[in-house]
């Protein structure tokens, strides 16, 4: 049976109410509920097909691109369900940022890159659009490496810097949450040291919510932590308690590996 | 203990401000593209509707039994039509084999060699070079030396627009056949030669004869090229040795034409290429769905 | 010291391709069929490339007259008389890249928006019945466009596009001298015209080919920071395509620049020149049709001057296109 979401000691910047999810006939998600906590990082762990990476995708509204894809429930971002706001769909995912498995620069350079979503929405000056290219590569920690070149593709960066493009690129629009879906796997363990540290850094301002097949990272990284097998969520809580002492014995199974 | 929701943040006010903008570019955008597909859609109706309908009129037995007439006389486009079959059947005799075997090569033996890479892309661009070139190539080659106009000289001009098309889908067709096959083969000591024709061009075969249906349907309407390798004739031969009567020249002389029943036989000449072209068309999908 | 290679299997057959019987085994069959086939194979291979080279020689034997005769005059000149031998070829040049121009004007813009809906905006099961519509105007022949523009479109051209159009522009200084003369529907512009409604489906064709390429990953990463449908497509996927894009729209050229009966019927078949887009006119592929067959000798071999220069042009702006599309396939993408 699915889990309860446990009563968080941080508020909740997103709530998701009894959320099942269709491809087509079949239910590929079964009644989640929990809560994503402001400011902290929320990992998403489980085996393969778990379905942990749809429900990330269920987050921003990218299922919508496909038609036999379908979500029902509530998924409670500022107290309004996102998932059928008379918002429109572009200006909900601009308060939602994701970073994809592997890096996908846009076909522009370095600076257009960062600089394209802010344009979207607002009109700035040119030095104040450089101040915040150059605030969201720092937030990064990808200025210093790029400074002298941003007028390069940022297809001409190695992957590590390409996934941290990425992420600027995100963080530039301002967003309360940013998904991260196993932001990682295409990266060498250097690159995604650093990956790791800017994730522990970004939850001072935002809300992170991470997927990870690598039990170990969401341990360094994640505050809370949900197991999820065969589209339910098993078990969510604290990190370290889920690691340590988790409730349910599935969860332990896959913690300690068993299976999975 | 309920979770605590946050207040609804101003930041939201700064992302609707240019988001009407952009939302009404976007729907102008997608509309426009809507329109174009109609627009495209539109065209193809309509010529069809045309040659259906001017066609239908001009169509009757008489248009299969009997001679091209001279002006203001009934008559039909017998001698036209086996012109047509005769030098597309000739001229894919003889490009089809050529076609297979270049494709062969490209696929079985060459693959990656400077001979294959430039074959391919000389390939590519006869495929689509001005069919006229062509006929005027035919004509030095041929009419030239042997000072007539010939059905022979047609059949090659439409034989030399069937090659390219014949080498790009035999050697797409090939390329397909699973390599497990192959090696199945050689495994039982099979010559090369051998497994390629016995094995990878059967397995293929479906592929290389829509490709060869793909052909055909291309010189079925070519005019250009014949107009001065066949030319044409008011008479029917049954030989190729002379000018041969054909469909598409007939219809040009005759559309141009102020005559009445002239033009009626050019709709109709029309109808029949139409026909022809999209049933031999819609057959070469239908084969190829069906056999991936 | 041997040198440290690894023992591999292998024999002299590091000659010998993926599966074949290696040298050692028995054979009962000869090597002669082996020998003939791949030696068929190879011939017919270099018979495709000693058709071009056929191609190029004779076109520029049969000009050679011609040249001798008129040399780069000839690019200038636009007196095409045959009873009095004078040829010059700028008309139908200037027809045949003109009409070629306005196919373009019309087609590129149309294609993107059909190559657009057909991979963005179209319900999934309208898909392929829309495509498979699209190549079918592609398949039909180009005698069928000749025709009916002539008999059908032509009137409807006059009353509804060419008349307007001198009432709007005819005066207007700079540009009314393209829209002189009586609107009867035929000249440059209704080729023009005719043509991109021809050449429309092969563009779109490889737009949308090379539209469907895009990865989705990276459409959903700009759909991701809140992008409208068409900003991922202006500011991703045409970028990212861009190559085949372009590659697209030259084989889209190349088919106009060489198409004859879409353009014979409607061009008007006057080889003097006017500077008006209705008067009737004359493309290389037009008067090649027309005048070949009968032409005597220094006539025809200015028309094979012609030809071989357009056969020059469409080579050109085909291998271009090739290269292009060659390009997208590899490097999927821009470059640095």
């Amino acid at each position: 049976m699915s889990a309860v979401a446990e009563t968080l000691q941080s508020p909740a910047c997103m709530t998701v109410k009894n959320l099942d999810f269709y491809y087509g006939k079949y239910k590929a998600i079964k009644n989640v509920n929990m809560e994503i906590a402001k400011n902290k990082v929320t990992a998403f762990i489980g085996p393969s097909g778990c379905g942990k990476s749809t429900l990330l995708r269920i987050f921003n509204r990218m299922f919508e691109l496909y038609p036999e894809q379908r979500a029902e429930g509530e998924i409670l971002l500022d107290g309004q369900n996102i998932l059928t706001s008379k918002e429109d769909v572009s200006l909900v995912r601009a308060k939602i940022g994701m970073v994809f498995q592997k890096p996908t620069p846009f076909p522009m350079s370095i600076y257009d890159n960062i600089a394209f979503g802010i344009k979207l929405y607002e009109k700035l000056p040119k030095s104040e659009l450089d101040d915040r290219v150059e605030w969201a590569l720092t937030k990064t920690a990808l200025w210093g490496e790029v400074k002298d070149k941003l007028q390069q593709s940022g297809m001409s960066l190695s992957g590590g810097q390409q996934q941290r493009l990425c992420i600027a690129r995100g963080v530039a629009i301002k967003p309360e949450v940013l998904l991260l879906d196993e932001p990682t796997s295409a990266l060498d363990p250097i690159s995604t040291a650093k990956v790791e540290e800017l994730v522990i850094e970004l939850k001072r301002d935002y809300t992170v919510a991470i997927v990870t097949h690598n039990m170990q990272q969401a341990a360094r990284v994640s505050d809370f932590t949900a197991y999820m097998y065969l589209g339910e969520l098993i078990e969510f809580g604290e990190t370290n308690q889920i690691f340590l002492k988790p409730k349910k014995q599935e969860t332990e199974d896959y913690i300690t590996g068993r299976f999975g | 203990m309920s979770a605590t929701t946050l207040p609804q943040t101003p930041r939201s006010d700064f992302r609707q401000r240019f988001f009407g903008r952009r939302k009404m570019t976007n729907i102008v955008v997608l509309t426009l593209s809507l329109a174009a597909m109609a627009f495209g859609m539109i065209w193809l109706l309509w010529i069809l509707y045309s040659v259906l309908q001017l066609g239908i009129g001009g169509l009757s037995l008489a248009t299969f039994t009997e001679m091209t007439p001279p002006p203001m006389t009934d008559g039909g486009l017998l001698n036209a039509i086996y012109g047509s079959v005769a030098m597309t059947l000739v001229g894919t005799l003889l490009g089809t084999p050529l076609g297979i075997m270049a494709g062969v090569y490209l696929s079985e033996y060459g693959a990656n060699g400077w001979l294959a890479k430039v074959t391919r892309f000389i390939n590519d661009i006869l495929l689509a070079a001005p069919s006229i070139i062509i006929g005027l190539f035919v004509y030095a080659l041929i009419v030239a030396k042997t000072k007539t106009f010939s059905g022979w000289a047609g059949s090659i001009a439409l034989a030399l627009l069937v090659v390219p098309v014949v080498v790009r889908t035999t050697e797409d067709m090939l390329r397909l056949v699973p390599g497990s096959l192959r090696e199945a083969a050689y495994a039982l000591g099979t010559p090369k030669w051998k497994v390629i024709s016995a094995v990878i061009l059967r397995a293929a075969r479906a592929g290389v004869l829509t490709g060869i249906m793909l052909a055909v349907a291309r010189i079925t309407g070519e005019t250009a090229p014949l107009l001065f390798t066949a030319l044409n004739n008011q008479f029917f031969n049954a030989g190729l040795s002379q000018p041969m009567a054909n469909l598409p020249v007939t219809i040009y002389n005759y559309a141009m034409s102020p005559y009445s029943n002239w033009q009626s036989l050019a709709w109709a000449g029309v109808l029949i290429i139409t026909f022809g072209v999209l049933v031999i068309n819609v057959t070469a999908r239908i084969l190829i769905r069906q056999k991936h | 010291m041997a040198a440290g290679y690894p023992a591999t299997p292998m024999n002299a057959s590091s000659k010998v391709a993926l599966g074949e019987p290696g040298a050692g085994q028995k054979r009962t069959h000869s090597p002669m069929g082996d020998v003939l086939f791949s030696g068929m194979a190879r011939a017919a291979a270099i018979i495709t490339l000693a058709t071009l080279a056929g191609i190029i020689v004779s076109l520029f034997i049969g000009a050679w007259p011609a040249i001798k005769a008129t040399g780069f005059g000839f690019f200038t000149s636009s007196t095409w008389n045959p009873t009095d031998e004078q040829y010059g070829g700028f008309s139908m040049i200037y027809g045949t890249l003109i009409t070629s121009l306005i196919a373009l004007l019309i087609a590129v813009p149309v294609s993107f928006g059909i190559a657009l809906f057909l991979t963005e905006l179209s319900p999934i099961w309208l898909r392929r019945p829309l495509a498979t519509a699209i190549e079918l105007l592609a398949a039909i022949p180009s005698i069928v466009y000749g025709m009916w523009g002539l008999l059908v479109f032509a009137p409807l051209l006059a009353n509804y596009v060419q008349a307007p159009l001198q009432n709007l522009l005819g005066g207007v200084p700079g540009v009314g001298f393209l829209f002189q003369g009586a609107p009867v529907g035929i000249g440059l512009l209704s080729a023009g015209i005719i043509l991109a409604i021809m050449i429309i489906p092969f563009i779109a064709s490889v737009m949308k080919d090379v539209f469907e390429i895009t990865p989705p990953m990276l459409k959903e990463s700009a759909y991701g920071i809140g992008c409208t449908t068409w900003e991922v497509v202006r500011n991703v996927v045409l970028p990212y395509t861009k190559a085949g894009v372009i590659g697209g729209i030259m084989l889209g050229l190349g088919r106009a620049l060489g198409e004859t009966m879409a353009v014979t019927f409607i061009v008007g078949n006057t080889s003097a020149f006017s500077s008006s887009l209705f008067a009737p006119a004359n493309t290389i592929t037009s008067v090649l049709a027309n005048e070949f067959a009968e032409a005597g000798p220094l006539h025809q071999s200015a028309l094979f001057y012609l030809g071989l220069v357009l056969f020059f042009i469409t080579f050109v702006v085909l291998a271009l296109s090739k290269l292009l599309l060659a390009q997208l396939a590899k490097g999927e993408g821009t470059r640095t």
